[in-house]
């Protein structure tokens, strides 16, 4: 079936969403409640409303299957005012004071009311007493901040399934509604969100309960604002400023792919990457457990012990140390009373060098890693 | 892993962990995922709350997964192999077990039917506790379901019997024809972010890159060629379990220890300090100066992961690219080089001018690597087998037929484990990992935030046993085994059952291991950390 989206002619499938079609062109449509991981879209907050030539009401695009012949406009005018509309709503709810976000320049609704001309900051409407708080040491609410665009909700239920995000009564203190529902292993995203729709009488936001929150950071990486966001976020540097470098988790066997983030030499922030196995999905150690690496205590040089301490030597001393040592215990005693532990936290690379090294110049097989541990 | 390659001819993961989301039945047994391997747990959760999959844990401890279960079976530490035979049991006296399968694909089924014969509900729940209903029950779910999945860890491998463990869990699933198949499979959920590929690579006594056996004359020759010596050692090598003794005995004179901390992470503890101090020369390569290289004669500075370029090996034998963001703090090195420089200054000459230089030589080695390059695995790693460059690897293995020709099955009678408990040492103690420490904390424990969570070694204990020792959370309390002591603060909690405590081995001030019990499963060498008998004393 064919479509055309601003006049580009487009072929999709029966049952694809406008929203799908046009990702898959590389049109853009705007989203704030859409989460792609999730098993259905909430069709929340309106802002991917496009038109349809010849009708005279917006679609929800992350809603809508599109039909043979279809003729969609994403940037008309018409979209345009009701998208802002829709923003200067969502200004008018909060505290949208950028500079007291913690993620200023990488904000999707920043970018949204950039690119639509949203005006009308109003802070002196926003009256409301906010929370911000750390619910754990990595995970950092700033209720002021939130849009109530469900995607925390959806990432916590539908995605992670660690269902610990709750809705709270925001006034100076955050009360928990409590409903036992919520408490169902299986309960769905939708009648949450749902709820919080329903018992809109505002403020009433989502957040992660501590009683439950395992610090995955899914609302985190799928919050498209400054309200959850992880302590790293708010304290260092902005993303836009660091380099991105995609490589493989160092914590499980599951392998998951990360993004770090990188300034001055040292690695500030990780996401998780949107490629197999984890698709974007990360755990805390994986997300948030990275500051071993520029642990004060790393060793920076070879260290050889005498009269019982150690004392550091230069690369030379230390190998030509190594290679006598060894060299001599070979010789004295054969191949076969050396013992080489190789590791399951090196690389492919260095476990085969590793073991060439211990068959071909050590000449032995006594070579195993705590795999069996 | 000795235990799948015995049944079907290769040790990894049978299926992939997305393909978790095609079965209708998975059963999780000796796996804590949610905390152990959370991104795997998401797929399993999801299966059951979006797929309609049926999940079935067996499990002594209340986990996290049993709330998402249809079934849980609650067994007696070091009991799997009786309700393994048990499901089989009933499996066969019910007739639903998968008989073309077993017929076409398989061998020694008459064996293990009679092996099982024995294995009743009644008998099983003698041994396991596991009321005989619930396991006819759980048998019927497995056997039924047109695609079930197996996952497991630790909880199945760390005891004497823990091969035998792993052939059983194999019996199961050629029963049922469960291999081969979308949303099938056996699946064992490596701990360590490059466990598989240290396998991989030949970092085994016994064999080269791509599980080539040193012992195959063929094989040493190709390998002493590729390698340019005239000959290679042909006699099987020392496991981990083994050169620790023979260190203690003077057998063993040097030890190379390559980011490794044995000392916190080993059975008996005591006894590995005591080894790794009595042999003449050791070496230790790390980014910390850990407990183990502590006793180190020469320490090396070592890159840690974000510092370095290379590959890893996921537990679903996907081979991902490692990118260096950073350089090394100070003078530390990537292993490989320090390595190279060590082989060049003992006269053999190694030397590459980056690391995908020896990945090409892996290749070239490695028959089961040889179709994967750095270009092929930019965007998404890529599953072995993959033995050529057009071949797109395979995430399903034993589609058509198994390496060794037909699934083996094994018929396996119960054995208790190596230690019971008596009246001097009237509780089990178990242990394993937590959500937010790693293996023996080099890395969580500097994690400021992290500790902040977890910040101590606990004994979890039930609310029963508790009552009987009249403790209350956050008692000090001091636990024994026969081989030493260790004291931890009480966490009482129904995820632990009566007469069975809990403790995680992450904490050098509070060793689990200087408890474990180091008596070894006979084939895979593999200490038996899940189960020993211990004393507890509320600490004054």
């Amino acid at each position: 079936m064919k479509c055309t989206i601003n006049g580009i002619e487009c072929e999709f499938n029966p049952g694809q969403t406008i929203l799908e079609i046009a990702t898959k062109y590389n049109i853009f449509i705007p989203t704030l409640c859409y989460l792609k991981k999730s098993s259905a879209p909430t069709g929340k907050c309106n802002i991917c409303a496009v038109e349809i030539v010849g009708k005279d009401e917006l679609v929800r695009a992350c809603v809508t299957e599109a039909e043979d012949g279809m003729e969609i406009l994403t940037e008309s005018d018409k979209c345009i005012i009701h998208r802002r509309e829709i923003l200067e709503n969502l200004l008018a709810m909060g505290y949208h004071d950028c500079p007291t976000c913690p993620i200023p320049g990488s904000c999707e609704l920043q970018d949204l009311v950039f690119r639509y001309g949203a005006k009308g900051i109003d802070f002196t409407k926003a009256k409301k007493e906010y929370v911000v708080k750390y619910i754990t040491p990595f995970i950092r609410w700033d209720s002021s901040k939130c849009v109530q665009c469900g995607r925390c909700i959806q990432a916590c239920f539908d995605v992670q399934v660690n269902n610990a995000i709750r809705i709270f009564e925001v006034d100076g203190d955050a009360k928990k509604v409590e409903d036992r529902e919520f408490e169902e292993s299986k309960v769905e995203s939708r009648r949450i969100i749902e709820r919080l729709k329903a018992d809109f009488k505002e403020p009433i936001l989502p957040a992660p309960d501590e009683n439950f929150c395992v610090s995955c950071g899914e609302c985190v990486q799928a919050c498209p604002v400054g309200a959850l966001k992880s302590s790293f976020e708010w304290l260092g540097p902005k993303k836009w400023e660091m380099k991105r470098v995609v490589t493989t988790c160092s914590y499980c066997g599951v392998g998951c792919q990360l993004e770090l983030y990188v300034k001055d030499n040292k690695v500030f922030l990780v996401n998780g990457a949107d490629r197999a196995p984890n698709h974007g999905s990360l755990c805390v150690k994986g997300r948030f457990g990275f500051r071993f690496i520029s642990a004060d205590d790393r060793l920076k040089k070879p260290l050889i012990k005498e009269n019982g301490k150690f004392r550091e030597a230069s690369w030379d001393e230390a190998l030509d140390f190594v290679a006598k040592r060894l060299s001599e215990i070979k010789a004295n005693y054969g191949p076969d009373s050396i013992g080489v532990f190789a590791s399951a936290r090196i690389t492919n690379e260095e476990n085969y060098i590793l073991q060439k090294f211990t068959r071909a110049v050590l000449g032995t097989n006594n070579i195993d890693h705590c795999a069996r541990l | 892993m000795a235990g799948l390659a015995a049944a079907f001819g290769s040790g990894a993961m049978t299926n992939n962990i997305g393909d978790l989301e095609n079965a209708e039945v998975i059963l999780v047994t000796g796996s804590n995922t949610t905390e152990n391997h959370p991104v795997i747990s998401t797929f399993i959760k999801r299966a059951v709350k979006h797929k309609g999959a049926k999940l079935i844990v067996v499990d002594p401890r209340k986990i996290k997964l049993t709330e998402f279960a249809d079934i849980w079976l609650r067994q007696n530490l070091g009991t799997d192999i009786a309700w393994i035979n048990g499901m089989m049991h009933v499996i066969i006296k019910e007739d639903l077990l998968d008989k073309k399968f077993v017929e076409q694909r398989t061998e020694g089924f008459e064996e293990l039917k009679k092996v099982v014969e024995k294995y009743t509900p009644e008998y099983v729940e003698k041994i396991t506790s596991i009321p005989k209903e619930k396991l006819i029950e759980a048998a019927r779910m497995y056997a039924k379901a047109k695609s079930a999945a197996i996952c497991y860890t630790m909880g199945i491998t760390q005891h004497i019997t823990g091969t035998d463990n792993v052939k059983s869990l194999a019996n199961l699933a050629l029963l049922c024809g469960n291999l081969g198949i979308p949303g099938g499979g056996v699946n064992p959920l490596r701990g360590q972010n490059n466990v598989q590929g240290a396998c991989d690579m030949g970092g085994l006594p016994n064999v080269y890159s791509g599980y080539q056996p040193v012992t195959n004359e063929e094989i040493r020759e190709k390998m002493a060629k590729a390698w340019g010596v005239s000959q290679l050692p042909d006699k099987v090598g020392l496991k981990v379990t083994e050169m620790v003794p023979m260190a203690l005995d003077k057998s063993i004179r040097a030890l190379y220890i390559v980011g490794e901390n044995p000392i916190v992470s080993d059975a008996d503890i005591s006894h590995v300090k005591k080894a790794l101090e009595s042999v003449d020369f050791l070496v230790v390569q790390d980014i910390f100066l850990t407990d183990t290289a502590k006793l180190a004669d020469v320490v090396l500075p070592a890159a840690a992961f974000a510092e370095k370029d290379g590959t890893f090996t996921n537990t679903e034998r996907r081979v991902s690219r490692v990118r260096k963001a950073i350089d090394p703090p100070g003078e530390a090195k990537a292993d490989h080089e320090i390595i190279c420089e060590l082989a060049t200054r003992m006269g053999y000459k190694m030397k590459y001018s980056n690391v995908e230089e020896i990945f090409e030589e892996i290749r070239k080695v490695t028959p089961s690597y040889a179709g994967i390059t750095y270009a092929r695995i930019e965007k998404e790693g890529l599953f072995w087998p993959c033995p050529e460059e057009n071949h797109s690897g395979t995430p399903i293995l034993h589609r058509e037929k198994f390496p060794i020709g037909k699934g083996k099955f094994h018929a396996i009678e119960y054995l208790p484990p190596a230690e019971q408990i008596d009246e001097e040492y009237p509780l089990w103690l178990t242990t394993g990992r937590i959500l937010y420490q790693y293996h023996t904390g080099t890395m969580t424990r500097r994690v400021e935030g992290l500790n902040k969570i977890a910040p101590e070694c606990f004994v979890e204990i039930s609310p029963t046993d508790a009552a009987t020792y009249g403790l209350s959370d956050g008692d000090m309390v001091e636990v024994a085994s026969r081989r030493g002591k260790v004291v931890a603060k009480v966490k009482v909690s129904d995820m632990a059952r009566k007469g069975v405590i809990f403790m995680p081995f992450h904490y050098s001030e509070a060793p689990a291991n200087m408890l474990t019990n180091p008596a070894l499963d006979p084939v895979a060498g593999i200490p038996e950390y899940k189960v020993c008998a211990v004393k507890i004393a509320k600490v004054a």
